[in-house]
């Protein structure tokens, strides 16, 4: 038993477990990595609710959700529900909107900044086509937000598309057969056969991308340009910990703050599994 | 042409809409072809446009209109992204971190799956719980005490650093204890009764059954250790042991110098091009992982 066990087991303990241990424990305590650690109390917390800097990165966290859940839920579907078809060639289709999905986020980033690059990208090319003059994107912060939303919805699309194949595929056909004996049209068998049966799938995406939304990093770290205006002001959570950690060596503040965000994940968590009653429908019921 | 669909449509029963439609069918067919082909145009496009820009040089990166096809078409900066950066070095750095990564990610993941799922001992559950429990913490959370971890342990811009954090998932000990619980007793329990030992049971009975499992494992392993950027970013920066992607995002130019983008480009063509490669010979296990896993690449 210790031979299969004991591997595994140790290292989880070393370098999962204690991590997350002192981690909690540095959220209580003022540390710059050099003097020795110095016990606050509560007091990281007490600065956190102060912090302008730590309330405009939940404010940017937020709005990124907002603007990136709905499409990417809905785009999803729509995708899912598109590539289920039997048509040839559906399968290329499948392959290649996986593609953004195995690509890294530093590789992804930096195509589409290069693609949002205002004088000589391709999208402000294609708005001028149609004599729109394009914005400077990744300069402005409210722009550079659109920016990273669209990269994103991008990226993630065909992987949320392909959580929904994977619950179409458990629908039984034997639901569509008898709708259509009754003469359902195709618009009354999504609406009353694919969509509810699909609620479960939908919970689990709905969780799925809250918590990663939540921990976005990649793109905000890299896309905006570099000392513009929002490089300067917009922040996600993930960013300002690493800041903090990284750039001002205050380690127990970081930590704290990290722990706040999965406070606030655990909470939005929580909050979905209460209110799954209300909208999700499991067969088996 | 037409006669002969109407004739065909009364006697066959409607397989396919598409071939017996009517206008309004056959409109449709062509709306839906016309998605696919704009589907795969906007997933793919970035990419090629990423393989353009890095076959051109700087001063045709920057022509209006965009040119799709590089015109001349230069690897000068393949050549100038070698001189920049150790580029033998860096990919062989990523290279070796995945494999080694992925290799102990899966034979420590299937050693504690098997205790989970097979060998009777007390406490089982609640160690079983506690490893769940781990999974629910976010990343960063992690990064900070890992990070004070790594450089207490005198490990700072070491392979040890990049791989060792990585080997112990919670997850990987998870999918596979789940694999393992659905591999029937029967064989097991002849191979006893022929007095095979545990680790006989373990290496010649559930590892090549499982198979499956453990090539999604590595597959979505892989990925992580290859495209993993928040952890090493500040871990490992030193050119000896710096992976790709940490390598790659360097490239760009501070504010007041002109980024050269064709050269990012082609940086990014090396990064991604294994994993794109690897998907699309292995899509399966990549689709599986990417289920199984619900996180984000």
């Amino acid at each position: 038993m210790a031979f299969f066990l004991l591997p595994g087991l140790v290292g989880l303990s070393l370098f999962v477990l204690y991590p997350i241990l002192s981690s909690f424990w540095l959220a209580f305590q003022d540390w710059n990595l050099l003097s020795p650690p110095e016990f606050v109390g509560l007091g990281n917390f007490q600065e956190l609710l102060g912090d302008g800097d730590f309330w405009r990165a939940l404010r940017y966290t937020l709005t990124f959700i907002v603007l990136y859940v709905p499409i990417v839920f809905v785009l999803g579907l729509a995708l899912a529900l598109f590539l289920n078809q039997k048509i040839p060639g559906m399968l290329l289709v499948r392959a290649s909107s996986f593609l953004p999905v195995v690509a890294s986020w530093v590789v992804v980033s930096l195509i589409w900044k290069w693609i949002f690059n205002p004088a000589y990208g391709l999208i402000n090319y294609a708005l001028g086509i149609f004599g729109v003059q394009g914005p400077a994107w990744l300069f402005e912060p409210q722009t550079a937000v659109y920016a990273m939303v669209i990269t994103s919805v991008w990226k993630d699309v065909g992987y949320i598309a392909l959580l929904y194949l994977g619950g179409l595929q458990n629908i039984s056909e034997s639901y569509y057969e008898a709708a259509r004996i009754d003469g359902a049209n195709h618009w009354r068998l999504l609406r009353h056969i694919t969509l509810p049966l699909l609620t479960p799938t939908m919970f689990f995406v709905a969780i799925t991308l809250l918590i990663n939304y939540f921990q976005m990093f990649e793109q905000v770290w890299l896309m905006p340009m570099r000392d513009s205006a929002a490089d300067r002001q917009v922040e996600v959570i993930v960013t300002e910990v690493v800041k903090n950690a990284f750039s001002y060596n205050r380690m127990g503040y970081a930590s704290a703050m990290s722990w706040v965000l999965f406070a606030l994940i655990f909470a939005i968590t929580i909050f979905q599994l209460r209110l799954q009653k209300r909208w999700v429908y499991y067969e088996s019921e | 042409m037409n006669q002969s669909n109407v004739v065909r449509t009364d006697r066959l029963p409607a397989v396919d809409p598409a071939a017996v439609a009517p206008r309004t069918l056959r409109l449709s067919y062509i709306v839906r072809i016309g998605l696919m082909g704009v589907i795969v145009a906007l997933m793919v496009l970035p990419f090629v446009w990423m393989l353009s820009t890095s076959l051109k040089a700087q001063q045709y990166i920057l022509t209006t209109p965009p040119q799709w096809i590089p015109n001349p078409l230069t690897f000068e900066s393949y050549t100038g992204l070698a001189e920049r950066i150790n580029l033998g070095r860096t990919f062989f750095n990523s290279l070796f971190v995945a494999v080694v990564g992925t290799m102990g990610q899966i034979v420590i993941s299937a050693m504690s799956a098997y205790a989970f799922a097979r060998l009777d001992w007390r406490g089982r559950n609640t160690v079983f719980l506690l490893y769940l429990v781990t999974m629910m913490i976010p990343a960063v959370v992690m990064v900070i005490p890992q990070f004070i971890l790594v450089r207490a342990l005198g490990w700072m811009n070491t392979y040890a650093a990049l791989i060792v954090p990585g080997l112990f998932s919670a997850f990987g000990t998870f999918l596979l204890r789940q694999a393992f619980l659905a591999i029937p007793k029967d064989f097991e329990e002849a191979a006893l009764v022929d007095g095979a030992n545990h680790f006989t049971i373990f290496w010649r009975i559930i590892m090549p059954l499982a198979l499956p499992s453990l090539a999604t494992l590595g597959v979505f392993s892989f990925m992580g250790y290859w495209n993993n950027y928040l952890y090493p970013l500040f871990v490992a920066r030193q050119e000896a042991v710096v992976t790709l992607p940490i390598a790659l995002a360097t490239l760009q130019a501070g504010p007041r110098a002109l980024t050269e983008w064709n050269m990012v480009m082609a940086g990014s063509v090396i990064t991604v091009l294994p994993i794109l490669v690897a998907y699309l010979l292995a899509q399966r296990w990549f689709v599986s992982g990417a289920i199984s896993s619900g996180i984000k690449g």
